[in-house]
Protein backbone atom coordinates (compact mmCIF):
# COMPACT_ATOMS: atom_id res chain seq x y z
CA UNK A 1 0.00 0.00 0.00
CA UNK A 2 1.52 3.24 -1.11
CA UNK A 3 0.28 6.24 0.81
CA UNK A 4 0.72 8.60 -2.11
CA UNK A 5 -1.28 6.41 -4.48
CA UNK A 6 -4.05 6.09 -1.88
CA UNK A 7 -4.17 9.84 -1.47
CA UNK A 8 -4.65 10.47 -5.18
CA UNK A 9 -8.32 11.12 -5.73
CA UNK A 10 -10.04 12.43 -8.80
CA UNK A 11 -10.93 16.09 -8.84
CA UNK A 12 -14.61 16.62 -8.14
CA UNK A 13 -16.83 17.46 -11.09
CA UNK A 14 -14.20 16.12 -13.52
CA UNK A 15 -16.67 14.86 -16.09
CA UNK A 16 -17.60 11.49 -14.60
CA UNK A 17 -20.65 12.67 -12.69
CA UNK A 18 -23.29 10.03 -12.08
CA UNK A 19 -26.51 11.20 -13.85
CA UNK A 20 -28.42 11.03 -10.58
CA UNK A 21 -26.42 14.04 -9.39
CA UNK A 22 -27.23 16.12 -12.44
CA UNK A 23 -30.96 15.38 -12.59
CA UNK A 24 -31.93 18.98 -11.89
CA UNK A 25 -31.30 20.93 -15.06
CA UNK A 26 -32.98 24.10 -13.88
CA UNK A 27 -30.78 26.93 -12.78
CA UNK A 28 -31.68 27.99 -9.27
CA UNK A 29 -29.34 30.95 -9.15
CA UNK A 30 -27.61 31.40 -5.83
CA UNK A 31 -30.31 29.63 -3.81
CA UNK A 32 -28.21 26.61 -2.81
CA UNK A 33 -25.25 28.80 -1.91
CA UNK A 34 -27.51 31.02 0.19
CA UNK A 35 -28.98 28.03 2.06
CA UNK A 36 -25.42 26.75 2.65
CA UNK A 37 -24.49 30.14 4.12
CA UNK A 38 -27.72 30.27 6.14
CA UNK A 39 -26.93 26.90 7.76
CA UNK A 40 -23.60 28.23 9.01
CA UNK A 41 -24.82 31.64 10.18
CA UNK A 42 -27.98 30.31 11.85
CA UNK A 43 -25.91 27.45 13.32
CA UNK A 44 -23.65 29.84 15.23
CA UNK A 45 -26.64 31.76 16.61
CA UNK A 46 -28.52 28.54 17.45
CA UNK A 47 -25.64 27.20 19.54
CA UNK A 48 -25.97 30.25 21.83
CA UNK A 49 -29.80 30.25 21.82
CA UNK A 50 -30.11 26.53 22.61
CA UNK A 51 -27.36 26.32 25.23
CA UNK A 52 -28.96 29.19 27.19
CA UNK A 53 -32.43 27.64 26.64
CA UNK A 54 -31.30 24.28 28.06
CA UNK A 55 -29.33 25.83 30.91
CA UNK A 56 -32.06 28.22 32.09
CA UNK A 57 -34.83 25.60 31.83
CA UNK A 58 -33.13 22.38 32.98
CA UNK A 59 -29.97 23.21 34.95
CA UNK A 60 -30.85 26.05 37.36
CA UNK A 61 -33.36 25.97 40.22
CA UNK A 62 -35.41 22.78 40.34
CA UNK A 63 -34.51 21.89 36.76
CA UNK A 64 -37.14 19.79 35.05
CA UNK A 65 -39.18 19.51 38.27
CA UNK A 66 -39.73 23.27 38.18
CA UNK A 67 -41.30 23.24 34.70
CA UNK A 68 -45.05 23.85 34.60
CA UNK A 69 -47.59 26.38 33.33
CA UNK A 70 -46.46 28.92 35.93
CA UNK A 71 -42.83 28.62 34.81
CA UNK A 72 -43.73 29.35 31.17
CA UNK A 73 -45.98 32.21 32.27
CA UNK A 74 -43.18 33.73 34.34
CA UNK A 75 -40.74 33.49 31.46
CA UNK A 76 -43.04 34.95 28.80
CA UNK A 77 -44.03 37.83 31.07
CA UNK A 78 -40.64 39.17 29.97
CA UNK A 79 -40.39 40.31 26.32
CA UNK A 80 -36.72 39.29 26.40
CA UNK A 81 -37.63 35.60 26.69
CA UNK A 82 -40.52 35.98 24.24
CA UNK A 83 -38.10 37.15 21.58
CA UNK A 84 -35.45 34.63 22.65
CA UNK A 85 -37.94 31.79 22.14
CA UNK A 86 -39.26 33.37 18.92
CA UNK A 87 -35.73 33.50 17.47
CA UNK A 88 -35.16 29.93 18.60
CA UNK A 89 -38.42 28.79 16.97
CA UNK A 90 -37.80 30.46 13.61
CA UNK A 91 -34.09 29.74 13.28
CA UNK A 92 -34.32 26.12 14.50
CA UNK A 93 -37.29 25.37 12.24
CA UNK A 94 -35.70 26.92 9.15
CA UNK A 95 -32.32 25.31 9.90
CA UNK A 96 -33.96 21.91 10.51
CA UNK A 97 -36.24 22.19 7.48
CA UNK A 98 -33.32 22.95 5.20
CA UNK A 99 -31.39 20.03 6.69
CA UNK A 100 -34.26 17.60 6.09
CA UNK A 101 -34.72 19.10 2.59
CA UNK A 102 -31.08 18.25 1.85
CA UNK A 103 -31.57 14.70 3.13
CA UNK A 104 -34.72 14.23 1.01
CA UNK A 105 -32.84 15.51 -2.06
CA UNK A 106 -30.04 13.05 -1.34
CA UNK A 107 -32.02 9.87 -0.79
CA UNK A 108 -35.37 10.21 -2.62
CA UNK A 109 -34.38 9.49 -6.20
CA UNK A 110 -37.83 9.37 -7.80
CA UNK A 111 -39.03 12.84 -8.81
CA UNK A 112 -42.58 12.39 -7.50
CA UNK A 113 -41.48 10.99 -4.14
CA UNK A 114 -38.96 13.78 -3.71
CA UNK A 115 -41.53 16.44 -4.58
CA UNK A 116 -44.22 15.17 -2.21
CA UNK A 117 -41.87 14.54 0.70
CA UNK A 118 -40.75 18.15 0.44
CA UNK A 119 -44.33 19.41 0.19
CA UNK A 120 -45.20 17.53 3.41
CA UNK A 121 -42.07 18.97 5.03
CA UNK A 122 -42.90 22.56 4.01
CA UNK A 123 -46.52 22.16 5.17
CA UNK A 124 -45.37 20.87 8.59
CA UNK A 125 -42.82 23.68 8.88
CA UNK A 126 -45.41 26.35 8.07
CA UNK A 127 -47.91 24.98 10.60
CA UNK A 128 -45.31 24.73 13.39
CA UNK A 129 -43.82 28.21 12.80
CA UNK A 130 -47.23 29.92 12.59
CA UNK A 131 -48.59 27.99 15.59
CA UNK A 132 -45.51 28.64 17.72
CA UNK A 133 -45.42 32.36 16.87
CA UNK A 134 -49.12 32.78 17.71
CA UNK A 135 -48.69 30.91 21.00
CA UNK A 136 -45.78 33.13 22.11
CA UNK A 137 -47.65 36.38 21.38
CA UNK A 138 -51.25 35.50 22.29
CA UNK A 139 -50.37 33.70 25.52
CA UNK A 140 -52.47 34.75 28.54
CA UNK A 141 -50.81 33.81 31.85
CA UNK A 142 -53.66 34.72 34.22
CA UNK A 143 -56.67 32.67 33.19
CA UNK A 144 -60.00 32.90 35.05
CA UNK A 145 -62.99 30.56 35.25
CA UNK A 146 -66.58 31.49 34.35
CA UNK A 147 -67.05 33.17 37.74
CA UNK A 148 -64.00 35.37 37.20
CA UNK A 149 -61.78 33.61 39.73
CA UNK A 150 -58.16 32.83 38.92
CA UNK A 151 -57.52 29.25 37.89
CA UNK A 152 -55.66 27.19 40.46
CA UNK A 153 -52.65 26.58 38.20
CA UNK A 154 -52.10 30.31 37.63
CA UNK A 155 -48.64 31.64 38.50
CA UNK A 156 -48.26 33.51 41.79
CA UNK A 157 -47.81 36.95 40.20
CA UNK A 158 -51.42 36.87 38.87
CA UNK A 159 -52.83 37.24 42.40
CA UNK A 160 -51.18 40.62 42.99
CA UNK A 161 -52.78 43.20 40.69
CA UNK B 1 -1.52 -3.04 -3.78
CA UNK B 2 -3.16 -0.01 -5.25
CA UNK B 3 -1.71 1.74 -8.21
CA UNK B 4 -2.05 5.36 -9.21
CA UNK B 5 -4.44 4.28 -12.00
CA UNK B 6 -6.86 2.46 -9.73
CA UNK B 7 -6.76 5.27 -7.20
CA UNK B 8 -7.79 7.80 -9.85
CA UNK B 9 -10.69 5.70 -11.15
CA UNK B 10 -14.14 6.45 -9.74
CA UNK B 11 -14.01 5.07 -6.22
CA UNK B 12 -16.81 2.48 -6.47
CA UNK B 13 -15.40 0.35 -3.68
CA UNK B 14 -14.45 3.34 -1.60
CA UNK B 15 -10.84 2.25 -1.57
CA UNK B 16 -8.31 4.81 -2.56
CA UNK B 17 -10.37 7.63 -1.14
CA UNK B 18 -9.50 9.75 1.85
CA UNK B 19 -13.09 9.87 3.00
CA UNK B 20 -15.06 6.66 3.23
CA UNK B 21 -14.79 4.83 6.54
CA UNK B 22 -12.75 7.59 8.11
CA UNK B 23 -13.49 10.34 10.64
CA UNK B 24 -14.95 12.64 7.99
CA UNK B 25 -17.60 10.10 6.96
CA UNK B 26 -18.63 9.12 10.47
CA UNK B 27 -18.94 12.70 11.72
CA UNK B 28 -21.11 13.40 8.63
CA UNK B 29 -23.32 10.36 9.34
CA UNK B 30 -23.75 11.26 13.02
CA UNK B 31 -24.42 14.91 12.13
CA UNK B 32 -27.28 13.83 9.83
CA UNK B 33 -28.80 11.37 12.31
CA UNK B 34 -28.65 13.80 15.26
CA UNK B 35 -30.07 16.55 13.03
CA UNK B 36 -33.11 14.48 12.09
CA UNK B 37 -33.68 13.39 15.72
CA UNK B 38 -33.54 17.02 16.92
CA UNK B 39 -35.89 18.17 14.11
CA UNK B 40 -38.61 15.64 14.98
CA UNK B 41 -38.33 16.45 18.68
CA UNK B 42 -38.64 20.14 17.80
CA UNK B 43 -41.97 19.51 16.05
CA UNK B 44 -43.27 17.66 19.15
CA UNK B 45 -41.82 20.30 21.50
CA UNK B 46 -43.63 23.21 19.79
CA UNK B 47 -46.87 21.19 19.89
CA UNK B 48 -46.55 20.35 23.62
CA UNK B 49 -45.64 23.96 24.47
CA UNK B 50 -48.68 25.13 22.49
CA UNK B 51 -50.87 23.47 25.15
CA UNK B 52 -50.30 26.57 27.33
CA UNK B 53 -52.95 28.14 25.05
CA UNK B 54 -55.38 25.28 25.79
CA UNK B 55 -55.32 25.23 29.60
CA UNK B 56 -52.81 25.09 32.47
CA UNK B 57 -54.09 21.59 33.30
CA UNK B 58 -53.51 20.28 29.76
CA UNK B 59 -49.97 21.70 29.69
CA UNK B 60 -49.06 20.44 33.16
CA UNK B 61 -50.46 16.97 32.39
CA UNK B 62 -48.34 16.58 29.25
CA UNK B 63 -45.28 18.11 30.87
CA UNK B 64 -45.68 15.62 33.70
CA UNK B 65 -44.87 12.84 31.25
CA UNK B 66 -41.45 14.45 30.67
CA UNK B 67 -40.68 14.11 34.36
CA UNK B 68 -40.62 10.33 34.78
CA UNK B 69 -37.22 8.62 35.09
CA UNK B 70 -37.46 6.77 31.76
CA UNK B 71 -38.06 10.06 29.92
CA UNK B 72 -35.19 11.65 31.86
CA UNK B 73 -32.84 9.12 30.29
CA UNK B 74 -34.33 9.96 26.87
CA UNK B 75 -33.79 13.66 27.59
CA UNK B 76 -30.10 12.99 28.25
CA UNK B 77 -29.99 11.26 24.84
CA UNK B 78 -31.71 14.24 23.20
CA UNK B 79 -29.37 16.76 24.83
CA UNK B 80 -26.45 14.52 23.81
CA UNK B 81 -27.66 14.72 20.20
CA UNK B 82 -27.99 18.52 20.44
CA UNK B 83 -24.51 18.89 22.00
CA UNK B 84 -22.84 16.78 19.33
CA UNK B 85 -24.68 18.56 16.50
CA UNK B 86 -23.72 21.94 18.00
CA UNK B 87 -20.01 21.24 18.54
CA UNK B 88 -19.62 19.35 15.26
CA UNK B 89 -21.49 22.13 13.45
CA UNK B 90 -18.93 24.64 14.72
CA UNK B 91 -16.19 22.27 13.47
CA UNK B 92 -17.82 22.20 10.01
CA UNK B 93 -17.87 26.01 9.99
CA UNK B 94 -14.14 26.05 10.85
CA UNK B 95 -13.40 23.49 8.11
CA UNK B 96 -15.27 25.72 5.62
CA UNK B 97 -14.05 29.15 6.65
CA UNK B 98 -10.77 28.76 8.55
CA UNK B 99 -7.59 28.53 6.49
CA UNK B 100 -6.23 25.64 8.58
CA UNK B 101 -9.60 23.91 8.80
CA UNK B 102 -9.07 21.08 6.32
CA UNK B 103 -5.61 20.36 7.69
CA UNK B 104 -6.77 20.08 11.29
CA UNK B 105 -10.25 18.58 10.76
CA UNK B 106 -9.39 15.31 12.50
CA UNK B 107 -7.86 17.01 15.54
CA UNK B 108 -10.94 19.24 15.66
CA UNK B 109 -13.22 16.19 15.60
CA UNK B 110 -11.48 14.69 18.61
CA UNK B 111 -11.78 18.09 20.32
CA UNK B 112 -15.52 17.93 19.56
CA UNK B 113 -15.72 14.44 21.10
CA UNK B 114 -13.88 15.54 24.27
CA UNK B 115 -16.04 18.68 24.68
CA UNK B 116 -19.13 16.57 24.06
CA UNK B 117 -18.21 14.00 26.74
CA UNK B 118 -17.45 16.72 29.32
CA UNK B 119 -20.60 18.81 28.75
CA UNK B 120 -22.88 15.80 28.44
CA UNK B 121 -21.48 14.24 31.63
CA UNK B 122 -22.10 17.51 33.49
CA UNK B 123 -25.64 17.73 32.11
CA UNK B 124 -26.42 14.06 32.78
CA UNK B 125 -25.28 14.19 36.42
CA UNK B 126 -27.34 17.31 37.20
CA UNK B 127 -30.43 16.27 35.18
CA UNK B 128 -30.60 12.67 36.40
CA UNK B 129 -30.10 13.72 40.04
CA UNK B 130 -33.04 16.14 39.65
CA UNK B 131 -35.20 13.63 37.78
CA UNK B 132 -34.52 10.76 40.19
CA UNK B 133 -35.18 13.01 43.17
CA UNK B 134 -31.67 13.10 44.55
CA UNK B 135 -31.26 16.88 44.82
Amino acid sequence: MSATADSTIAAPRSGRIDPKYTRDRTKSGNFEMLTWLFMRLSGIVLVVLIFVHLFSNLMVGDGINGLDFGFVAGKWADPFWQFWDLALLWLAMLHGTNGVRTIINDYAERDGVRFWLKMVLYAATTVIIVLGTLVIFTFEPCLTDAAGNLLEASPAFCATP
Amino acid sequence: MSTATSAQAPAKSGRGTLYRGNEGMWSWVIHRITGVVIFFFLLVHVLDTSLVRVSPEAYNAVLGTYKNPLMAVGEVGLVGAIMFHAFNGLRIILVDFWKGGTKHHKAMLWTVVVLWVITLAAFAIRHLMLAFGGH
